[in-house]
């Protein structure tokens, strides 16, 4: 393809998050091994960073935050895989934050380099500069659905070390020969069919050498992976005995809340905390950044308390409303605001000159995660030493800011992670756990919960940002031929960067992540992304860029398709070069019975597809026109994964993933006024409900390349366009702003 | 004031209109039932009282004395799961399992009260309580599942 040239080419001017930290510090570093930070107990081996047995049995770290993707049952069960034990019978821990948890795929996200792109430039970008960025800066992150890529070898590794360590030390024990023994269900079997049980053996493996290399085995003989499993944390969340770090107790727990400035400012003109500190069970009402904390004896107390205070906010630094935020926008088309053009590909002013031109403005509004569990933390300030409970995504990051928080050094920060109620991305920040260390230092000794109302955590909720997209096109007998497209948004890099750590150098790939690299063969094809300065703090949401970029690209695309007289599936397909792109297209045609996208009478289907995160995702969306809005029939996604380790949870991730994409697209979205976010709770926040759930929605997850990739996200971005463009099929009403509640109705 | 919890009598030394989300949570150590939003709006705080699912963000502990009240941990536990838990588990719908407790509650008191739901029923009967992961397929499925179960006997 001609475009592999010219992005190999571009590959040079990298310029984001991770490989402008990665340079400083030289090659030297990048090869020295991290350190192993589990310090053994009494009888107990650590036989590498993520295998413990003692003489309770074994205990596998998972260091990936689980949010509800299941991270700590795939982690577990590539452990468990090579190490051969049953992951119902271990224990799981998540581990302390240490480098050496580094997720060696997450930068490579940032990266302008197109996942269908297997030039060797973009290989040595992807697996070398990514990992090397990620390894200096010790990213220990879990997101940008890279869990699973990233521990498809590493953790299978770690237990097949771990397999062969406890063999040695059986063989040593015994004097048997190491090639004579093998293992199962969490015990190595001797020649003479003797069983020494794991747990038995782990002073003795203490002590011995673990193995270099262990060859992995053939996933023929998986036990595990690939099969359905029963997730091992099912019965707990369906009997309230699973705890999150909201849930978490100890003894002399005080419970606390915060109200911080509503309008993302810093400061405060006054406050009057006389009435607040009166009330029962109010213990302290103390200032913090931009606002005050309440501790109290019980959390209904802290927040009746926190209502009582009166505050006078200082000014905030965001615009006062949306209607002046969507002029910013409008206003960022400009040279000096141009953040990337890496797509641009024949010559699109010379094609669109002598054609007629169809012009285009989409609006995809700011999001807020709102996951169920409100943000909390549990912080613990006793001298020099400092406790966190809390579920986090960013361990190491976190420590830093709590240390510098409280003033102590990061390695005096104990994170104790914690199972996370829904994040989307929200736990990607850590804005309340520095609130939290802020309350809990003034009772020292005191472990301290914070606990966000829902309103404190919409209104500080890090949205997606907001963008605006102006499109361009033609069509020339039937066929696409030009398509420009222009989008303006916050930079998620710019305004997440820094609250990491992180340097955020060059353009932002998140403006235009989901369209710039797309696999279509149109003949002037551009993509051009703008940078709106300051604004709202943004952050990343479940498929970040792709989130909006999605709708943006496949929804002109659409519309140029329906111009030029074609087929949506087929014109897609004929326009699309990459192969397993061109699969999950023909895989969701078949799933739905494709026939074109008009089904009789107010009745339509729309496809939509996105490339993201690696992952071609194709989504069909049947919808009928009733005279009490617009129904969801059916929705059918098909994506390429490389290999399923946990169908039963590629299935969930899969459905869940588009519905989430398409309940936001139909009536989600965060406005401001007077500088605030203007839906505090559900029921101006509306999401999906279950009466709007479609009673058909098939996944089908392909395994026909060798890459494997995470489903966490990949599903969400075609969902609003293959929504908005069945609509139109049955309409003939074509829908460029989300949410599409604002012109139609649904049931 | 006296309340009982899951068969228990518990003295709780607590305002008359503190939640009795609150309540179970912060006083009683029941931490199964949980906070969402505050404003009936999302059903993860559900409870039983008597039997009826209420949203206990908005019930008064004084309004709540004298009734039977039951959480989900006293609806079943993993040993000894409620049919209702029991095709949660096995139809595997949680995913971050944070609105599960209020959504098994919810259905337990409807499927009581309509033991041979319709689409539309278990719709309309679950409507109220939101899951953001959109669990809500395997929902639906494992409603039907123990609706069949409990018909059973």
């Amino acid at each position: 393809m001609a475009s592999i040239g010219k992005i190999a080419r571009r590959s040079f001017l990298v310029g984001t998050v991770a490989v402008a930290g990665g340079v400083a510090f030289g090659y030297w570093r990048y090869r020295t091994p991290y350190p192993n930070p589990l310090e053994p107990g009494e009888g107990a081996a650590v036989l590498n960073p993520w295998v413990v047995v003692d003489s309770d049995g074994v205990t596998l770290i998972t260091p990936r935050a689980d949010k509800g993707q299941g991270a700590v049952q795939v982690q577990a069960a590539l452990l468990a895989e090579e190490l051969d034990v049953d992951p119902g019978e271990v224990r799981t821990a998540f581990g302390p934050p240490a480098p050496v948890y580094y997720n060696s795929v997450v930068a490579s996200e940032g990266m302008p380099v197109a996942a269908t792109d297997d030039g060797i430039i973009a290989r040595l970008m992807r697996e070398g500069v990514s990992d090397a960025a990620a390894k200096l800066l010790g990213m220990q992150v879990t997101g940008g659905s890279t869990t699973v890529p990233d521990a498809y070898e590493k953790l299978r590794r770690a237990g097949a070390v771990a397999r062969e360590t406890l063999k040695r030390a059986a063989a040593a024990r015994t004097g048997a020969d190491v090639a004579d023994l093998r293992t199962e269900a969490g015990r190595v079997i001797l020649p003479d069919g003797t069983a020494l049980p794991y747990a038995d053996l782990a002073a003795e493996a203490a002590e011995v050498e673990a193995p270099d290399f262990v060859a992995l085995r053939d996933p023929a003989e998986w036990r595990i992976l690939g099969q359905p499993v029963q997730r091992l944390d099912m019965a707990a969340k369906c009997t309230g005995t699973q705890d999150f770090g909201i849930d978490h107790r100890q003894e002399g727990l005080l419970h606390a809340t915060v109200r911080t400035h509503p309008g993302w400012g810093d400061s405060v003109t006054s406050i009057d905390s006389r009435a607040a500190e009166g009330m029962r069970g109010v213990e302290r009402v103390v200032q913090i950044t931009g606002g005050v904390g309440v501790i109290a004896d019980n959390t209904w107390r802290a927040m009746r308390a926190a209502e009582a205070v009166q505050i006078d906010w200082g000014p905030s630094p965001i615009a006062e409303s949306s209607d002046a935020m969507w002029e910013g926008f409008a206003g960022s088309f400009t040279e000096d605001r141009r953040d990337s053009r890496f797509k641009d590909e024949g010559d699109v002013e010379a094609a669109l000159a002598g054609a007629e031109v169809m012009e285009a403005e989409y609006r995809v509004p700011f999001l807020a995660h709102a996951p169920l569990e409100p943000m909390n933390a549990t912080v613990q300030v006793s001298g020099d030493r400092v406790d966190v409970w809390t579920g986090t995504q960013i361990p190491r990051f976190l420590q830093a800011n709590v240390a510098e928080v409280v003033g102590v050094d990061p390695e005096q920060v104990h994170v104790h992670n914690t199972m996370i109620g829904g994040s989307f991305g929200h736990r990607l920040e850590d804005l309340h756990v520095r609130q939290a260390a802020e309350v809990a230092m003034r009772v020292p000794g005191r472990p301290v919960k914070m606990t966000w109302s829902r309103e404190e955590d919409m209104a500080h909720d890090f949205p997606r940002t907001m963008q605006l997209a102006r499109m361009r096109g033609a069509v020339r007998d039937g066929r696409v031929e030009a398509y420009d497209l222009s989008i303006a948004a916050h930079s998620t890099f710019a305004s997440q960067g820094p609250r990491w750590g992180v340097p955020a150098a060059g353009p932002d790939i998140a403006i235009v992540a989901g369209a710039w690299d797309q696999p279509f063969a149109i003949p002037n094809y551009r993509v051009t992304g703008y940078r709106v300065p300051g604004g709202v703090p943004v952050s990343s949401w479940r498929s970040v860029g792709a989130s909006g970029n999605g709708f943006l690209h496949d929804g002109f695309l659409d519309e140029l398709i329906h111009a030029a007289g074609a087929d949506p599936l087929e014109e897609r397909l004929r326009l699309c070069w990459h192969a397993p792109s061109r699969r999950v297209l023909e895989a969701v045609g078949e799933m739905c019975g494709w026939d074109g996208p008009r089904m009789g009478e107010g009745r339509g289907r729309g496809v939509a597809y996105c490339l993201s995160f690696g992952v071609p995702t194709a989504e069909v969306v049947e919808v009928t026109a009733t005279e009490d809005g617009i129904r969801i029939d059916a929705v059918y996604v098909a994506a390429e994964v490389g290999r399923v380790l946990d169908p039963v949870n590629v299935e969930a991730q899969m459905t869940g993933g588009a519905l989430f994409g398409l309940g936001h697209a139909m009536f989600s979205e965060l406005t401001f006024a007077g500088h605030q976010v203007e839906q505090r709770n559900y029921d101006l926040y509306e999401t999906l409900r279950l009466p709007q759930v479609p009673k058909v929605i098939e996944a089908r997850a392909l395994e026909t390349t060798d890459e494997i990739r995470g489903i966490g996200e990949p599903p969400v971005p075609p969902a609003a366009p293959a929504l908005a463009n069945a609509i139109f099929a049955a309409t003939g009403e074509r829908l460029r702003e989300m949410p599409f509640a604002k012109a139609v109705r649904f049931v | 004031m006296e309340l009982r919890v899951n068969g228990q009598t518990y003295e709780v030394d607590v305002e008359e209109d503190m939640p009795l989300l609150w309540v179970l949570r912060d006083e009683l150590g029941l931490t199964g039932t949980k906070y969402g939003c505050g404003i009936a709006q999302c059903g993860a705080c559900t409870v039983h009282l008597d039997g009826m699912a209420v949203r206990s963000c908005q019930t008064w502990a004084a309004d709540a004395a004298g009734a039977e009240i039951t959480t989900i941990e006293g609806l079943g536990t993993p040993e000894a799961p409620h049919p209702v838990q029991a095709a949660w588990i096995e139809t595997q719908v949680a995913q971050c399992g944070y609105c599960q407790p209020g959504q098994i509650m919810q259905a337990a008191s409807f499927l009581r009260d309509v033991p041979e739901p319709s689409d539309q029923d278990i719709d309309n009967a679950m409507g109220g309580n939101l899951c953001r992961c959109a669990t809500y397929p395997r929902l639906r499925a494992a409603v039907r599942m123990a609706a069949a179960r409990l018909r059973e006997g």
